[in-house]
């Protein structure tokens, strides 16, 4: 089926591509076809095309999945005890890094749902990734609360089903929304992720140089023709889809911190949790795309499909977002004035100046003051320093997690009953390790499958040609 | 249908095909199509291409409906499920709550409604579309592999009344179609 070979030497372009600077979300000069063999090139490309830093990058990864499998092993044999939490933090690295994780995919329904919801044409390119990304990070968060559980084996207690003791999960709990949450959530994503698949996989089909890979596209692209009528249908479901994500992934983080503030301690019972999570989530999912997105368009020379607009407009998002976060830290400090609850005031002081006064002290810096660089044009526009602001901000949202497990939890009302938390070696191998497996993941996804939606991007081409011709027109009247 | 088939003497064909550079030639060459007569025509872009199926004559989709009766579906049973899991399967005094604390079952409510909701736009979007359909004849075309890439398709179908190989063959021509070919079935 093959009409051309996509198979030569030329399929990462060499020179370098420039950039096509903070006004275009496309290079010059493209069309269909150059778009399809862009793209799906970066699959095709024969192992020994591929970049160094790809097999380095996926090895590296690897190991750190290795640390996670061993990790998750020892938890298996000696259980919850290997970890640094005890009574009164019982929650810790576990909760902290599914926070995380959760909150870092919602960029990518975010990107793919609500910007297309409001006709963000810079969408286009990154979409695709994004979703992938919040797929992975899905996985990677969902594997915390069941490891947390004690006997990780009978994680399927969770979900309601007939057992021989007739006992049924607790609706009432906010923990269990979450189980609800969390499982809609990734499903919710794979098909949104599958469905805006299928026509590119059928690309793919009619466009890998092997058999097998034809084969195996085939399968997945379920003999998608691209017929007119089926088109039409497509794009109904697919705007469907957007329209039910977007309050999905507002449902997701709001329950998410219903975990915390449903309960009564001072930190976590505040009315901004939902709002401020939500804002939280986006912040951090915004800059895990930057963190990944920068690298990969340099490695696979990409520079005029993801282009200066699209950095400088996640950025601009960013910091809008940031903002809202910065309120709900600054509500929280007024929270504790304002209520005149001195468990509440108590609490707010023991986080700025207790002992994990250090951990509040970073999170400012990282979450609020260092991505205030992002206002100058300069910064926007500056690949390395975004590339750099975007993982301080990583770091700053794990702090924001941080803080709030941990603080809130060590001292609450009684002095008697107050401790400390210190994460041991198996904490952190198993959050480096679920990095690893994300990063693993990434790796495949950007081997296997296309990383940017083709036909979303002919779409942008015709647009394009479209505005071209208009503007000939005008200039010729 | 077979009627048709009868008429054409020709069972062995699934219908007429044209290639067309830009979706524009291809909205104007399906317009002139549907203005000539033809009904039971499809063409195919490798892109959504506004207007296109309207002008074959395609108007409405149901899509939309069974997603709603999907969320329905979900919203209503996510409810009705946990009022009984909760009130009536493992009745449970939580802090005093009353057993029909049905405020709780919010949460839960939504996310059913949107699973069902996800889950029936999948089935429903691959199901009207008859997929996965491994086999069908436009595939039978060797240029037809550039529908999922660079080019534009129309298809006029054998089981249309006003089929006529010859005749519409050289009417796609006319339509200023290129690489026009039979559809073997």
């Amino acid at each position: 089926m093959a009409v051309k070979n996509l198979n030569e030497p030329s399929l990462i372009p060499d020179p370098v591509i420039p950039d096509p600077g903070p006004d275009e979300i496309l290079g010059p000069g493209h069309d269909y076809t150059s778009v399809t063999d862009r793209i799906a090139g970066v699959v095709y490309l024969p192992w020994k095309q591929t970049p160094k830093k790809w097999f380095v990058g996926a090895f590296i990864a690897f190991c750190f999945v290795n640390i996670l499998a061993l990790a998750v092993c020892y938890l298996f044999l000696k259980g919850v005890g290997i970890w640094g939490i005890n009574i009164p933090v019982a929650w810790g690295f576990a909760i902290i890094n599914f926070v995380w994780w959760i909150g870092i995919g919602h960029a990518g329904t975010l990107i793919s749902a609500i910007l297309f919801l409001l006709k963000q044409d810079w969408r286009t390119s990154v979409n695709r990734f994004s979703e992938a990304m919040t797929l992975f990070a899905v996985a990677c968060a969902g594997m915390f609360p069941i490891l947390h559980l004690g006997r990780p084996w009978l994680g399927y207690w969770l979900i309601p089903y007939p057992n021989s003791m007739w006992l049924w999960p607790q609706p009432r709990s906010p923990l269990e929304w979450d189980v609800f949450a969390v499982s809609t959530y990734g499903l919710t994503s794979l098909i949104f992720w599958y469905i805006g698949l299928i026509p590119d996989l059928a690309t793919m089909r009619d466009t890998a140089p092997k058999l097998w890979q034809q084969k195996i596209y085939a399968t997945f692209a379920l003999g998608w023709r691209g017929s007119a009528i089926h088109w039409h249908r497509y794009q109904k479901a697919y705007l469907l889809l957007a329209g039910l994500a977007t309050p999905l992934v507002l449902s997701v983080h709001t329950i998410v911190s219903f975990d915390f503030a449903v309960s009564q301690l001072p930190g976590w019972h505040t009315t901004i949790f939902p709002p401020y999570f939500v804002a939280g989530a986006v912040y951090s999912g915004f800059a895990m795309v930057l963190t990944l997105m920068i690298p990969l368009r340099a490695w696979y020379n990409m520079r005029d499909l993801v282009t200066m607009r699209h950095i400088e407009a996640a950025c601009k998002l960013m910091l809008g977002v940031g903002l809202i976060v910065a309120y709900g830290y600054g509500l929280e400090a007024f929270f504790a004035w304002y209520s005149g609850d001195k468990y509440e005031s108590y609490m707010y002081w023991n986080r700025v100046t207790g002992p994990y006064g250090w951990t509040y002290a970073l999170l400012i810096l990282c979450n609020i003051l260092i991505p205030q660089a992002l206002w100058s044009h300069k910064v926007r526009t500056n690949i390395v320093l975004v590339w750099m602001i975007s993982i301080v901000i990583n770091i700053g949202m794990w702090l924001e997690r941080f803080v709030i497990v941990v603080t809130s939890l060590h001292r609450d009302f009684l002095p008697s009953s107050w401790g400390m938390y210190t994460p041991t070696k198996w904490d952190w191998a198993t959050y480096a390790g679920t990095i690893g497996f994300f990063m693993l993941l990434i790796f495949l996804f950007v081997r296997a499958l296309p990383s940017i939606s083709i036909f979303e991007v002919r779409e942008a081409v015709h647009h394009g040609k479209k505005h071209g011709e208009h503007e000939l027109e005008s200039a010729t009247v | 249908m077979s009627q048709h088939v009868e008429l054409n003497e020709l069972p062995a064909i699934h219908g007429a095909m044209a290639e067309f550079e830009t979706p524009e030639d291809l909205i104007a060459a399906c317009e002139r199509a549907y203005a000539s007569g033809y009904r039971k025509m499809d063409a195919y872009a490798p892109m959504p291409v506004e207007g296109l199926a309207e002008a074959i004559g395609y108007k409405k989709n149901k899509v939309a409906l069974a997603v709603l009766i999907g969320g329905s579906t979900g919203a209503i049973g996510g409810f009705t499920f946990l009022e009984w899991m909760a009130g009536i399967a493992y009745p449970h005094n939580v802090g005093g709550r009353p057993l029909n604390s049905w405020p709780s079952w919010i949460p839960i409510t939504f996310e059913c409604m949107i699973l069902f909701s996800a889950i029936t736009s999948l089935i429903c979007v691959l199901a009207m579309n008859g997929l996965p359909q491994p086999y069908h004849p436009v595939f039978n075309v060797p240029e037809f592999a550039r529908a999922s890439i660079d080019r534009f398709f129309l298809c006029i179908e054998s089981s249309d009344p006003k089929f006529r190989t010859e005749e519409t063959l050289q009417f796609l021509r006319e339509l200023g179609g290129s690489e026009v070919s039979v559809v073997p079935a």
